[in-house]
C-alpha cells in the first residue's frame, strides 16, 4: 500500500543529518511545523527589540524637551523601530510562523510545496534583522529616515546606514516573496484530492490573497529600493531634485508596496480569527462565501489606493478624489467581514478565554482604528492630520490593537497544539486586561495630540501637550509589563504546563485531527479529509470539549 | 401566535428605540465634543463641519459595534460545563446584503459630503490657471494653461491648495480684495517668509485678518511641510517643485506653524508663528519692517 | 432554538481511491508553477522600473541640451537577435521532448550565442553611448532598466550553459526529465518579452 517515492523518503533520510529534539529548531530544518515555530520564535524576539526601542520612545517623549537622547539618535531609534515591527515581527509573525505550521494542515498536505525555498525564505530573516540592529553599532549610524525612507532626506542622513537599510529590507522583502510563491502554489496545488476551495478554512484564503499582494506588490519596493541605494552610493538623480530627478516618484513606487503591506499584515489576522472564534463560540463561521469575497475585494482594493497617504504631496485634485473614493470603499469589504463575526458570536456557546478575549478586543480596536482610517481617507480631513500623532493612533489600533492582539489569540489557541500543554487561563487573562488598558491608554490620547497639533516623529514637543503624553507613556510602560504574564505563561507552561490532550477545544479544523505536537509526517495514517472546517452544531455523537476549555 | 407576535413587536420597537438612541448619542457626541483647536481660518469651520459628521457617523458604528459585541459576550456566554454547539447557522443573504448597503450608503455620502468640503476649501481650483497668476489671468481670460507653461516654463505649480470658494465671511470681511502673495522657503530647519511687495523678510509670517492670502512655497534641501493647525492647512514643500497654499485668515491672534514632515535631526525645533493682525496693526507691522529705501 | 447537538470532529475519510494514492505518495511537481509565480513578482519590478521611467519622462524636463533620441540600429539588432534566440530555444526543447538530446543541445547552444551576442551589444553600445550613468535623469534611467534586464540576460545564459552541460549524454536531463530546460526555456521567453516592451518604450516612444 505504502509506495514511497524518494521525495516523500527525504525527511526520514535527513533525519540521521538533522539534529533531534530541540536543536532541530536551530537547524535548516524543511519541517513546515518547525519552520513555522522558528519564524514565531524570531518574531517574537525581534518584537521585544522593536518594543525596546518603543520604550526609548516613549520615555524621550514623557517630556517635552529633547533630553533622553540626541535628535539624531531619536530619528535612528524610530526608523528601527518602525522597520523592525512591521518587516520583523507582523510580517514574519502572521505570515510566515502560522501560515507555515497551519496551511498544510489545512489543506491536508505533508509539507509546503517548496520545503527547501521554504528554509531558504525563514533563513533569510535572522541576517537582515541583525545586519539592521547592528548597522548602529557597525556602520556608525542607523538610518535616520523614517520607515518611509522619502528622499531627498535618505539621501542626505549617513550614507552607510541607510544602505544598510536597504539591504537588510531587500533581504526581507526576497524573504516573503519566496513565502508568498510557496503559499499561493500550497493552497492552489497541493490540496488534498476531494478537498474544494470553498472548504478551505478561511486562513486559507486569507493567506491565498496576502501572498498574491506580496507577489504583486513587494517586488516594486525592491525596486524603488535599488534605485533608491544608486542615489546614494552611485550618486545618480532619480530621486534628487538638484540633479533634476523626482521625489513623488519615489513615494508613488513606495506606497504602491507599502499600502498593499498594511493588507499584508492584517489579512492573515483576519483569517486567524476566523479559525478562533467558530471554535469558541461554537458556531460556524457565518458567511463563508461572502467572507472569501470580501477577501478578494480587499485584495483588489488594496492595490488601488496607495496615494492616499500622499494627499499634501501635491498631487493632481482629480488624484486625489480618485484615492478618496477608492480608499474609503475598503469599508465596506471589510465591515462584511466584522459583521460576519459578530453574527458568528451571536447565538453561540461562547467561553471567554484568553484566545476568545484577544480576539474580541481585536474586533473592538480595529473597528476603531478603521473608522479613524476612514477619516484619514477623506482629503480634507488628512490634510490636517497627515503626519500627526493623529496617524499614528490610527496605525497602532490597527497593527497593535488588530494584528498583534490576534497574534496573541492565536498564541493561546494553538500553544496546545505547538506543545501539547494548555498555557493557564488566569495568566492570559491577567496578560489581556493588562495589554488592553495599557493599550488604549497609550494610544487613544495620540488621536486627540494629532488632532491638537502635535506632528509626529519629533523628538520635542509643545509643552501643552506634556499631559497627554505622558498618559500615553504610562501606557507603554502597562504595555510592557503585560508581557512578563505572557513570557512566564510561555516559558513555566512548557514545562509544567496542564497535559491539553490531541483536541483541547474539540475542534473540527485538520490540524486538531492529529496528536499533540503532531509527528513528523503530519497524520500517521491519511490525511482526513475536512469538508466542513466549521461544521459546529451540527454532528450527531456528543463529543465535548474539555472542561479546562469550558470555561 | 399572539405571544409570538407580541415578541416580535416588542423585538422591533426595542430594536428603533437601540437604533434612535444610538444615533441620538453618536450625533450628541459629534457635535458637542470638541477636539480641535481654535478655528483661525476661512477654511477652519468647513473643515470643522466635516469632522463633526465623521465623528458622529464613527461614534455611531464604534458604540454600536461594542454593544453588539459586548452584549453577546455576556449573553450567549458558555455556562460552566455546557457541553453543547451553538445552532448551525451558516449565513443570511437578506443580512449579508443589508450589512454591504449600509456601509456602501455611508461611504458614499461621506465621500460626496467630503469632495465637497474640498471644493469649498479650494482643493480643486486649477492652480496653474488662476491661482498663482492672479494679474494675468485677468489680464487676459483666454490664456490657457498650456500657452502658460510656455511663456514661463520654470514657473509650473505642481499642487498645494487654491483660493477657497467665497464662503461669506471672506467677501465680507476682505476689504481690499485683493491677494497678498508671501513666498515662503522651506529649509533645514527654518522657515523664511518674503513679501515681495513690500520687500520684507520675516522670520515670522504676518497676515492681516480677512486678506487672502497666497504662500508661494519652495524648499531648498530636503521635503517640509508646511502645517498651521487652526487653520487645519497643511501642505508639503517639495525640492524641485514649487507649491500654493491659500488661506484667509479669520481669527486674530499668534499660531504655530510647524513643519510635518521628517526633515533632519531639528525637524521636531522647525517651527516658528503666524501672526493674524488687525488691518490697522498689520499696516503699522509693514511700516516698521519695511526696508530703508536704500541711499544711491 | 438553539441546537443541543454537540459536534463531532469532521468525517476523517481515509483516502483508499486510486486518485487518493497518487496526491500522497508523489509529491507533485510544482517547480513550474512556482516559477511563473516568480516571474509575475520578478514582472512587478520591471513594471516599477517602466512606471517611474515613464513618469520622469512626462513630468521631469531634462536639462538644456540632452534628448530622448537613442541610435536605433544596434538595439534593434538586438533585438531580433532576442527574438530569433527565443525561437531557438523553443526548437532545442521540441527536440529534447522528442528524445533528440544532441539535436537540442545543438540548438541550446544557438541559443546561448545570440543571448551572448546580445549582452555583447549591449556592450558596445554602452560604450558608444554620448552619456554616462549620472549624466542626467534620462541617462540614469536608461542605464538602470537595461542593466537590470542585461543581468536578466545573464542569469539566462549561465542557466543555458547549464542546461546545455546537462543534456550531454549521462546528464541530469532525460526526454521525460528535462525540468531544468524547460524552468530555463521559460524564463528565456520571460527576459525577451521584457525586452520588447523595453524597447518600445526605451528606444521607439
Ligand atoms: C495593518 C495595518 C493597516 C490597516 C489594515 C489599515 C487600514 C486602513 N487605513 Fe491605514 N495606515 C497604516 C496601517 C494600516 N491601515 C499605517 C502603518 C499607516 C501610516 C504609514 C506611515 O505614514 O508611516 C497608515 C496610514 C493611513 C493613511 C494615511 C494617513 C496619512 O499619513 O495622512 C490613510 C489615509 O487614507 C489610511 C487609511 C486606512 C483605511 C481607510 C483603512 C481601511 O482598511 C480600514 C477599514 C476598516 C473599517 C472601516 C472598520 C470596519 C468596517 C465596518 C465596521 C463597516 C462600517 C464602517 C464604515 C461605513 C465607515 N491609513
Ligand atoms: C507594526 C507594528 C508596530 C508595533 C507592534 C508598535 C508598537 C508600539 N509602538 Fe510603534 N510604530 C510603528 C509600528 C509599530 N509600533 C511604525 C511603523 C511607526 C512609524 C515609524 C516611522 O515614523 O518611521 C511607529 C512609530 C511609533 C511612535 C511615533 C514615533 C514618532 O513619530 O516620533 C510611537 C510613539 O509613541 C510608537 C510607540 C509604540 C509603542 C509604545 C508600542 C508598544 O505597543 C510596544 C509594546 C511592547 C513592548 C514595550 C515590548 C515588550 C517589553 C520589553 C522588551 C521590556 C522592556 C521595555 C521597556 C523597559 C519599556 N511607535
Ligand atoms: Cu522641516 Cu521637518
Ligand atoms: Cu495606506
Amino acid at each position: 500500500m505504502t509506495v514511497a517515492t524518494p521525495r516523500d523518503l527525504e525527511p526520514q533520510l535527513q533525519q540521521p543529518l538533522q539534529p533531534k529534539g530541540w536543536l532541530r529548531y536551530f537547524s535548516f530544518s524543511v519541517d513546515h511545523k518547525v519552520i513555522g515555530l522558528q519564524y514565531l520564535v524570531c518574531g517574537f524576539f525581534f518584537y521585544l527589540v522593536g518594543g525596546l526601542l518603543a520604550g526609548a520612545i516613549r520615555t524621550e517623549l514623557a517630556t517635552p524637551l529633547s533630553d533622553f537622547m540626541p535628535r539624531d539618535t531619536y530619528n535612528e531609534v524610530l526608523t528601527l523601530h518602525g522597520t523592525v515591527m512591521i518587516f520583523l515581527w507582523i510580517v514574519p509573525v502572521v505570515n510566515g510562523a502560522f501560515g507555515n505550521y497551519l496551511i498544510p494542515f489545512y489543506v491536508g498536505a505533508r509539507d509546503m510545496a517548496f520545503p527547501r525555498l521554504n528554509a531558504v525564505a525563514f533563513w533569510m530573516i535572522p541576517p537582515a534583522g541583525f545586519l539592521l540592529i547592528s548597522s548602529y553599532f557597525l556602520a556608525g549610524a542607523a538610518a535616520q529616515s523614517g520607515w518611509t525612507a522619502y528622499p531627498p532626506l535618505s539621501l542626505t542622513t549617513p550614507a552607510a546606514g541607510q544602505v544598510v537599510w536597504i539591504l537588510s529590507v531587500l533581504l526581507l522583502g526576497g524573504s516573503s516573496i519566496f513565502g508568498a510563491v510557496n503559499f499561493i502554489a500550497t493552497v492552489l496545488k497541493m490540496r488534498r484530492p476531494g478537498l474544494k476551495m470553498m472548504q478551505l478554512p478561511m486562513y486559507c484564503w486569507a493567506m491565498l490573497g496576502t501572498s498574491l499582494l506580496v507577489v504583486l506588490s513587494t517586488p516594486v519596493l525592491a525596486g524603488v529600493l535599488i534605485l533608491l541605494s544608486f542615489d546614494i552610493i552611485a550618486h545618480t538623480g532619480f530621486f534628487n531634485p538638484t540633479l533634476g530627478g523626482n521625489v513623488v516618484v519615489y513615494q508613488h513606487l513606495f506606497w504602491f508596496y507599502s499600502h498593499p503591506a498594511v493588507y499584508i499584515m492584517v489579512l492573515p489576522a483576519f483569517g486567524l480569527v476566523s479559525e478562533i472564534l467558530p471554535v469558541h463560540a461554537r458556531k460556524p463561521l457565518f458567511g463563508y462565501t461572502t467572507m472569501v469575497y470580501s477577501i478578494m475585494g480587499i485584495v483588489f482594493l488594496g492595490l488601488i489606493v496607495w496615494a492616499h497617504h500622499m494627499f499634501t504631496s501635491g498631487t493632481p485634485p482629480w488624484m486625489r478624489l480618485f484615492f478618496t473614493i477608492a480608499t474609503s470603499f475598503i469599508a465596506v469589504p471589510t465591515g462584511i467581514k466584522f459583521f460576519n463575526w459578530l453574527a458568528t458570536l451571536w447565538g453561540g456557546k461562547i467561553a471567554l478565554n484568553s484566545a476568545m478575549l484577544f480576539s474580541c478586543g481585536f474586533i473592538l480596536n480595529f473597528v476603531f482604528g478603521g473608522i479613524t482610517g476612514i477619516t484619514l481617507a477623506q482629503v480634507p480631513f488628512d490634510i490636517h492630520v497627515h503626519d500627526t500623532y493623529y496617524v499614528v493612533g490610527h496605525f497602532h489600533y490597527i497593527v497593535y490593537g488588530g494584528t498583534v492582539f490576534v497574534i496573541f489569540a492565536s498564541l493561546y489557541h494553538w500553544y496546545p497544539k505547538f506543545t501539547g500543554r494548555l498555557l493557564n487561563e488566569d495568566l492570559g487573562r491577567l496578560h489581556f486586561l493588562l495589554t488592553f488598558i495599557g493599550f488604549n491608554l497609550c494610544f487613544l490620547p495620540q488621536h486627540w495630540l494629532g488632532l491638537n497639533g502635535m506632528p509626529r516623529r519629533v523628538a520635542e514637543y509643545d509643552p501643552t501637550f506634556t499631559t497627554l503624553n505622558q498618559v500615553s507613556s504610562v501606557g507603554a510602560l502597562l504595555m510592557a509589563i503585560s508581557t512578563l504574564p505572557l513570557l512566564v505563561n510561555v516559558v513555566v507552561t512548557a514545562f509544567q504546563g496542564k497535559r491539553a490532550g490531541d483536541n483541547p477545544w474539540n475542534a473540527l479544523t485538520a490540524e486538531w485531527l492529529t496528536s499533540s505536537p503532531p509527528p513528523v509526517e503530519n497524520w500517521k495514517g491519511e490525511a482526513p479529509l475536512v469538508t466542513e472546517p466549521y461544521g459546529y452544531g451540527r454532528a450527531q455523537e456528543p463529543k465535548a470539549p474539555t472542561l479546562e476549555a469550558a470555561r | 401566535m399572539r405571544m409570538a407576535r407580541a415578541v416580535k413587536i416588542r423585538a422591533a420597537i426595542t430594536t428603533a428605540l437601540a437604533t434612535a438612541s444610538l444615533g441620538l448619542t453618536g450625533f450628541l457626541v459629534g457635535t458637542r465634543v470638541n477636539l480641535l483647536p481654535v478655528d483661525a481660518s476661512t477654511n477652519a469651520p468647513t473643515y470643522d463641519s466635516l469632522f463633526k459628521v465623521l465623528f458622529s457617523i464613527g461614534t455611531m458604528l464604534f458604540l454600536g459595534i461594542s454593544i453588539v459585541l459586548i452584549y453577546s459576550l455576556v449573553r450567549f456566554r458558555r455556562n460552566e460545563g455546557e457541553l453543547a454547539d451553538g445552532p448551525p447557522l451558516e449565513g443570511n443573504l437578506p443580512l449579508e446584503i443589508v450589512w454591504t448597503a449600509i456601509p456602501a450608503v455611508v461611504i458614499l455620502f461621506v465621500g460626496i459630503y467630503s469632495y465637497d468640503i474640498y471644493d469649498r476649501m479650494g482643493g480643486m481650483t486649477p492652480l496653474d490657471h488662476g491661482a498663482l497668476h492672479h494679474q494675468h489671468a485677468m489680464d487676459t481670460p483666454s490664456h490657457t494653461m498650456e500657452a502658460k507653461s510656455m511663456e514661463m516654463p520654470s514657473e509650473r505649480v505642481w499642487g498645494g491648495i487654491g483660493p477657497a470658494i467665497d464662503t461669506g465671511v471672506a467677501s465680507t470681511s476682505s476689504a481690499s480684495g485683493a491677494v497678498l502673495p508671501v513666498e515662503v522657503t522651506a529649509m533645514q530647519f527654518a522657515f523664511i517668509f518674503h513679501y515681495p511687495e513690500a520687500d520684507i523678510t520675516s522670520g515670522e509670517l504676518h497676515v492681516p485678518l480677512g486678506q487672502p492670502v497666497e504662500l508661494r512655497m519652495k524648499a531648498l534641501d530636503v521635503i517640509h511641510a508646511f502645517w498651521v493647525p487652526q487653520f487645519r492647512l497643511k501642505q508639503d514643500v517639495i525640492p524641485g517643485q514649487p507649491t500654493v497654499l491659500s488661506f484667509t485668515a479669520t481669527r486674530p491672534g499668534t499660531y504655530p506653524a510647524i513643519c510635518a514632515e521628517l526633515c533632519g535631526p531639528y525637524h521636531g525645533g522647525m517651527r516658528t508663528s503666524v501672526v493674524v493682525h488687525e488691518v490697522d496693526d498689520y499696516q503699522t507691522w509693514l511700516q516698521q519692517n519695511r526696508p530703508a529705501p536704500s541711499s544711491t | 432554538m438553539t441546537s443541543t447537538t454537540p459536534s463531532t470532529p469532521a468525517k476523517a475519510i481515509p483516502a483508499a481511491e486510486g486518485s487518493n494514492h497518487e496526491q500522497e505518495h508523489e509529491h507533485p511537481d510544482l517547480r513550474l508553477f512556482g516559477l511563473v509565480t516568480f516571474l509575475v513578482a520578478d514582472g512587478m519590478t520591471f513594471a516599477g522600473f517602466f512606471a517611474a521611467y515613464l513618469t520622469f519622462r512626462a513630468v521631469n524636463p531634462l536639462p538644456e541640451g540632452s534628448t530622448y533620441e537613442l541610435e536605433l540600429i544596434l538595439p534593434t539588432i538586438n533585438t531580433v537577435l532576442l527574438l530569433v534566440s527565443s525561437f531557438t530555444f523553443h526548437r532545442a526543447g521540441k527536440e529534447c521532448r522528442a528524445n533528440r538530446l544532441p539535436a537540442a543541445r545543438h540548438w541550446l547552444l544557438v541559443t546561448g550565442a545570440l543571448g551572448v551576442a546580445f549582452l555583447a551589444g549591449q556592450m558596445v553600445e554602452y560604450f558608444s553611448l554620448p552619456f554616462g550613468l549620472t549624466d542626467n535623469l534620462f541617462a540614469s534611467t536608461f542605464y538602470a532598466l537595461t542593466g537590470f534586464h542585461g543581468l536578466h540576460v545573464t542569469l539566462g545564459a549561465i542557466c543555458i550553459a547549464i542546461v546545455a552541460l546537462q543534456t550531454r549524454p549521462g546528464g541530469v536531463i532525460t526526454a521525460e526529465n528535462h525540468f531544468g530546460l524547460e524552468a530555463a526555456e521559460l524564463y528565456w521567453h520571460f527576459v525577451d518579452g521584457i525586452w520588447v516592451v523595453l524597447y518600445g518604450i526605451l528606444y521607439l516612444l
